[in-house]
């Protein structure tokens, strides 16, 4: 008979539910990187002489970076000559005006992911904006929203409908020249959502990105940037799936959030990205830099992540707190199984007086994956009576896995208060027994234990995601029971 | 109900039981006493189907049906209880809601329908009462941070729930005060009936003043050597174990000749 920890490494056996290939034809720019290449990618998405400036300023900034090396995690070198850059579905018109002239194999792919992009069909209360390798396919409500004034669109249009916007807000909070991944994407980003919600207006519905990497040997490197005037609010849900391949196929994103005055924006995260094989073998590489910046009083900005898939994950959703009053969350359920290695965490810098930061960061680790929570928090000078609360909880199944915590704690400022409170628990088999006796199954009690340890961070998603999160978790953690 | 015959179990190589012998009828209540290290706890492990045990020989029918062949969740479905000595404590769910998971596993697998959450806390605050448990107690993880007394309650609310056919309680007053062990002596007694059977495992007889048995066992060395009725726990508190365990090695040396 097997023993629990066996059942249990069993039990964390997924099964990926995404792993299709939608097979359309696909316009692509060769593989490679080089000024050709990115002039070749502005030319196709027709952009203002200003963009290709910018595109071309990151990319020779990036010919003099180096790939960053501290994170804890490891992979071979990544050729990025082999990568291709641009590739999107051939569309018979040069840009569908409705979804009904959306090719239906796109919609089909949608579909079975679970996302129907008819308006009749649509998921009630929640707009989707479709972005499928490296173009936005189809966005869901937009003239319902527009009616309040909330603009909500792919990038491209974005940048050809509302320029002066695009051009106001992109860089401002994470710079072309911030670091390797976000410099690189700034040189090449094809596509993502814009979102700008006005003064006062609060969204009525859910705002949400699918993102899906269908073709071979593509990157996507898509720049999401969401600015909330003065006294508004967003909450905005971003889903990501790929097929299966052998590969490892590079994402390397960047997000910026903008929130003035007495605005709140709400992001959450459903990452379930193709992971790999249980060898190791494949799955995407998530390098991906977010960042939003609290910049008016009394603003709060609130990231949740469920990261379920991916090879290699390695993101800080962060807060730069200005205004003074602003708050700033994170919120992260993070697993990694078989060969997964996730490093993920924060950064709060705090600038504002009385600002404030919640750090809540569960950690699950199974098979042979490795997660590590790194985050930083910031107390500046001017920083009045900042507060910081931070709980980094690990939970173990099986013992070839492995949990690190990094917090860095800097203060300068004597008024500051700051929390930390850490813990490593481990799935026991005397508690597998222990449930097993009341009548729970294995399954059963792995689950409902996972889910417990993760609730803290679930109840934060928008109602409509959380059973879909507690559901992917026990999708992930899904097999056959010996 | 229940047939233990010829049970041998080892643990990491070691041999605990060496072929106990027990039948325990509907109705009935045993004590298992023993001193420490005689394979009282090993059986009850046994019976509920811990992995860490492995039996070598022997059977056990529950009902006719084969035990040993049945996972530890489908013996708790067919009515098997386990009262821990030392209960688990399950971080991030809450009491209510593992009560729930588990009566709903248990009733799904007799086909039986699955009690909603209005429901199921009618039944619970009924049976609260029973253990004089605070419902508060309910809303907090199960177990965590619970005094010794509260876990041995909850043990026990566990069971009046869950309504098994066979109750083994481990060493139930371990730990726990005259008034707490009180409480949870008047639960179990308010649970025996005439189609539950239980078997009380207990190194003391003090227990055995509150849950009155009808019949009494002592395992020595993994092997039941005498029986008898409630007066046999009187006679092992005044001669003390020393005094059986003579007497099996008596036995025992008898046998290998």
């Amino acid at each position: 008979m097997p023993t629990a920890t066996q059942t249990i490494e069993q039990l964390a056996n997924r099964q990926y539910r995404y792993g299709f290939v939608t097979d359309i034809e696909a316009e692509s720019v060769p593989a490679g990187l080089n000024e050709d290449i990115i002039r070749l990618i502005s030319a196709k998405k027709r952009e203002p002489e200003w963009l290709l400036e910018w595109r071309l300023k990151s990319y020779r900034h990036w010919l003099t970076m180096e790939e960053p090396k501290w994170a804890n995690v490891h992979y071979p070198p990544i050729d990025f000559q082999s990568i291709v850059y641009y590739s999107a579905p051939k569309q018979k018109k040069d840009r569908p005006k409705s979804i009904d002239e959306v090719d239906p194999k796109l919609l089909e792919t949608y579909k079975k992911l679970g996302i129907p992009l008819h308006e009749q069909a649509a998921l009630a209360g929640v707009a989707v904006d479709a972005v499928f390798d490296s173009v936005s396919v189809a966005t869901t409500f937009k003239e319902k929203l527009a009616s309040l004034g909330i603009i909500f669109c792919s990038f491209s249009e974005a940048v050809r409908e509302h320029p002066e916007l695009v051009r106001k807000y992109l860089g401002s909070v994470v710079p072309y020249s911030d670091n390797f991944y976000a410099t690189l994407n700034s040189a090449v980003f094809s596509d993502g959502s814009f979102v700008y919600v006005p003064k006062g207006v609060r969204c009525p519905m859910e705002l949400s990105t699918y993102f899906r990497i269908n073709a071979a040997s593509t990157g996507q490197f898509e720049r999401t940037l969401i600015v909330a005037d003065e006294g508004a609010y967003v909450s905005y849900l971003e889903g990501c799936t790929a097929p299966m391949r052998d590969e490892n196929q590079l994402h390397a994103a960047v997000v910026e959030l903008v929130a003035l005055d007495n605005a709140t924006i709400k992001y959450s995260t459903i990452q379930n990205w193709y992971p790999g094989d249980e060898e190791g073998r494949g799955g995407i590489y998530n390098f991906v830099t977010k960042r939003g910046k609290c910049q008016g009083k009394n603003s709060h900005i609130s990231w949740t992540q469920v990261e379920t898939g991916s090879a290699i994950t390695w993101k800080y959703p962060s807060c730069i707190l200005i205004g003074d009053n602003s708050v700033g969350e994170f919120y992260s359920v993070a697993l990694t199984n078989h060969r997964q290695q996730a490093d993920t965490g924060t950064k709060m810098i705090h600038i504002g007086k009385n600002t404030r930061s919640t750090i809540v960061s569960k950690g699950i680790s199974a098979g042979f994956g490795q997660n590590t929570y790194r985050g930083m928090v910031k107390i500046n000078a001017g920083a009045e009576k900042a507060r910081n609360f931070t709980q980094c909880d690990s939970l173990l199944l099986g013992d070839k896995c492995g949990a690190h915590t990094f917090p860095y704690i800097e203060v300068k400022n004597s008024t500051a208060r700051m929390e930390h409170e850490a813990s490593t628990s481990k799935i026991g088999e005397d508690q597998i027994f222990y449930c097993n006796q009341r009548g729970i199954s294995t399954e059963d009690a792995v689950n409902m234990i996972v889910n417990g340890f993760c609730r803290q961070v679930f109840k934060e998603l928008p109602m409509e995601f959380a059973v879909e999160a507690q559901k992917l978790l026990a999708v992930s953690l899904e097999g056959s029971v010996g | 109900m229940l047939e233990i015959r010829n049970l041998h179990a080892n643990v990491d190589g070691h041999e605990i039981l060496r072929g106990v012998n027990l039948t325990v009828k509907a109705g009935e209540v045993h004590s298992i006493m023993g001193p420490n290290g005689s394979g009282k706890s090993t059986l009850a492990q046994v019976l509920a189907g811990n992995e860490t045990y492995e039996v070598t020989e022997g059977e056990v029918l529950l009902n006719g049906r084969n035990l040993l062949e049945l996972a530890p969740e489908a013996r708790a479905a067919e009515g098997v209880f386990l009262a821990f000595q030392y209960p688990v404590e399950i971080p991030g769910i809450t009491g209510s809601y593992f009560l729930r998971q588990a009566l709903n596993s248990v009733r799904r697998y007799r086909g039986e329908e699955e009690l909603d959450a209005v429901d199921f806390l009618k039944m619970i605050r009924e049976r609260l009462k029973l253990v004089q448990m605070d419902d508060r107690l309910l809303n907090r993880s199960v177990n965590e941070g619970f005094s010794g007394g509260e876990k041995k309650r909850n043990e026990i609310l566990q069971m009046a729930v869950l309504e098994p056919r066979l109750a083994i309680l481990d060493e139930t007053d371990s730990g726990l005060d005259i008034d707490a062990l009180r409480i949870v002596a008047d639960g179990v007694n308010r649970l025996r009936s005439p189609e539950r059977a239980m078997i009380v495992v207990t190194h003391y007889q003090r227990l055995l003043n509150y849950i009155v048995p009808d019949f009494v066992h002592v395992l020595v060395n993994g092997r039941i050597v005498r029986s008898g009725g409630k007066e046999l726990a009187l006679e092992l508190e005044e001669k003390g174990y020393t005094w059986v365990e003579k007497e099996s090695a008596r036995a025992e040396l008898a046998g290998a000749r």
